[in-house]
């Protein structure tokens, strides 16, 4: 007995640490953002309960324009899964194939994912510039005058502007993650299919991409989850604008906080990412266990 | 056995298979790709360099995409003075490394709980962390700001170190249990008949085993705080307490037309997670592939 509840004393006391910052810090707040949605709330004065009215407006007002936010950060889903992730594909089978300099350039590949986004942001920025920016300023020298556009300041151009970057930036990271996938079909089965005489396409075609589902789900999973919490490079790209035309849901959500000081509503919005993200998830997963 | 731990997926190179069929066109074509795009994902850093060393005359112009001319340093100083970068930089610095220290302890601990000590509910308890995967940290800025603000904790380090340790820890504990699984019990065995108890199990023994894990959490860890922009921006308003995302949002506020202390103020950010990629890229990309993967 003595025994028993010294092991559970120990067993508490090891999960201390990790069960306060977790519940403290993840769990309890989510609970809060749920609460804090059903109510108009400026963040000091009085809380007033409105139900579920801050869900009603967030789809329907066009003043607050969520229905756009959320298509584009679709949008950008949607480019991530069938441009960006193909492309990553690609680079994984080829360097997987131990050609030369592989390591190499796995490397040089890789290394946007691990400059801050910030940093990435800023040097975007610059490449943009109108007057000084090198893109026009190439674009003016190869002749292309008349191609020279405000990038990030038309309503046009700026949504495109954006995601350039943001796939670019994390092309590396999924091309990482298949190429250890790649790297992890056993050789034997390459060479198998090898001596039956099957090309390089087929082999990626019908043994190695089976084989590496499961580490294209989990892509697709980051990919869109990823897509639906950007924030970063478009706040420093544009911080939504001109004219709304990059608003996705977290700049939307900062916008309320900070500047509306709107608490209810940017709860609502918080709370809408948590369940798009978790429901992205399990159907995608769902779609990958109805085709195996 | 540590020997087996650090086996990795690159060390499969040596069953490389020698039958190859690939035309010469298409190999030469292969290159030809692989090259532009490491142009691609090398000229942005190469032309930040640079610009950070130029003057206005010649960024703007002159001399748009080749080696400064005049190599000037002064961008440097003045983003490390006037731009406060070299406060931005211990800021960062000190929150991360402080991020880092709670998320090793409570990772190791409470995997130390789930996968060694022998109760009902680890397996609830492990599945209940793994939750954190896949919360975003959007999830909880307002009634973290709220809490913050209510006891008073807004523009202190403690605001960012306990969110991001709370946020880095599901990623620690998956990493932990990985590696905390491929030691053998009988060594907890063993101790235990030596007279060590579950706390000197868990000092002498599972601790030091574990030094590859730290390090890929460490890892891990690193980059997201040193790269977190939103809890950074909106928790920490005060100059002083700025950490390096933030405070190159400012900095480029106050340098609109002068790009020189821009540019050094980018490198400044980059260049230790760089270096640092240079000498251990190996460890790097692993640590990725593990949070990933195992995921």
């Amino acid at each position: 007995m003595n025994k028993k509840v010294i092991n559970n004393i120990n067993i508490i006391a090891f999960l201390l640490p990790a069960m306060i910052l977790f519940i403290g810090v993840l769990i309890a707040p989510i609970l809060l953002s749920g609460y804090y949605s059903l109510f108009d709330w400026n963040g000091f004065g009085a809380k007033t309960f409105i139900g579920f009215s801050n869900y009603v407006e967030l789809f329907t007002s066009d003043a607050i324009g969520f229905i756009k936010a959320l298509c584009n950060s679709l949008l950008l889903a949607g480019l991530s899964v069938f441009v960006q992730l193909p492309f990553s594909l690609g680079l994984a089978l080829v360097l997987g194939r131990s050609i030369r300099g592989e390591r190499g350039f796995l490397s040089v590949f890789f290394m946007p994912v691990l400059i801050s986004t910030v940093v990435i942001g800023q040097l975007w920025l610059k490449i943009y510039n109108p007057s000084y920016g090198i893109l026009n300023v190439f674009l003016t020298r190869i002749g292309l005058e008349s191609w020279t556009r405000i990038w990030l300041g038309t309503k046009e151009t700026a949504l495109g502007a954006c995601f350039v970057p943001t796939l670019w930036q994390y092309v590396g990271y999924h091309m990482l993650l298949m190429y250890a996938g790649v790297k992890s079909v056993s050789p034997d089965l390459r060479e198998a299919a090898k001596i039956d005489g099957a090309t390089n396409g087929q082999v990626n075609r019908y043994i190695v991409i089976p084989c590496i589902k499961p580490i294209i789900k989990v892509s697709v999973i980051f990919a869109i989850t990823g897509s639906l919490k950007s924030f970063d490079l478009i706040y420093v790209l544009t911080n939504g604008g001109p004219l709304h035309a990059t608003e996705v849901p977290s700049t939307l959500m900062i916008d309320m906080l900070f500047l509306r000081n709107r608490y209810g509503m940017g709860s609502t919005i918080a709370v809408m990412l948590i369940v798009l993200c978790f429901a992205f998830a399990l159907l995608i997963n769902k779609l990958f266990k109805e085709e195996a | 056995m540590a020997a087996e731990n650090e086996k990795t997926l690159f060390d499969m190179d040596a069953n490389k298979y020698t039958i190859k069929k690939t035309s010469k066109v298409g190999t030469v074509l292969v290159y030809i790709g692989l090259l532009f795009w490491t142009f691609i994902n090398l000229f942005p850093i190469y032309w930040m360099f640079t610009f950070s060393l130029k003057n206005n005359k010649e960024i703007f112009g002159e001399n748009v995409a080749g080696l400064p001319k005049h190599w000037l340093w002064s961008n440097y100083s003045s983003a490390m003075k006037t731009g406060h970068m070299a406060t931005y930089f211990v800021n960062s610095i000190i929150v991360t490394v402080a991020t880092i220290i709670i998320t090793l302890i409570a990772a190791l601990m409470a995997t130390y709980a789930i996968t060694r000590l022998v109760w009902k509910l680890s397996k609830s308890v492990n599945a209940f962390f793994m939750l954190g995967l896949t919360i975003p940290i959007h999830a909880s800025i307002v009634p973290i700001y709220v809490t913050l603000s209510r006891i008073r904790m807004l523009n202190t380090y403690w605001a960012l170190i306990i969110p991001y340790a709370a946020f880095s820890l599901a990623m620690g504990i998956l990493i932990c249990s990985g590696f905390m699984g491929d030691i053998p019990k009988d060594l907890d065995e063993a101790a235990r008949i030596d007279g060590c108890g579950v706390w000197g199990i868990f000092i002498r023994i599972i601790v030091p085993l574990m030094r590859p894990a730290l390090a890929t959490i460490g890892i891990y860890t690193f980059l997201q705080c040193w790269n977190e922009l939103m809890f950074a921006n909106v928790f920490n308003s005060k100059d002083q307490l700025k950490t390096l995302p933030v405070g190159i949002q400012a900095l480029s506020g106050q340098y609109t037309t002068n790009w020189g202390p821009i540019g050094a103020a980018l490198v400044i950010a980059t260049f230790p997670t760089l270096f640092a990629y240079i000498f251990l890229s190996r460890k790097i990309q692993e640590s990725f592939i593990a949070g990933a993967v195992k995921g």
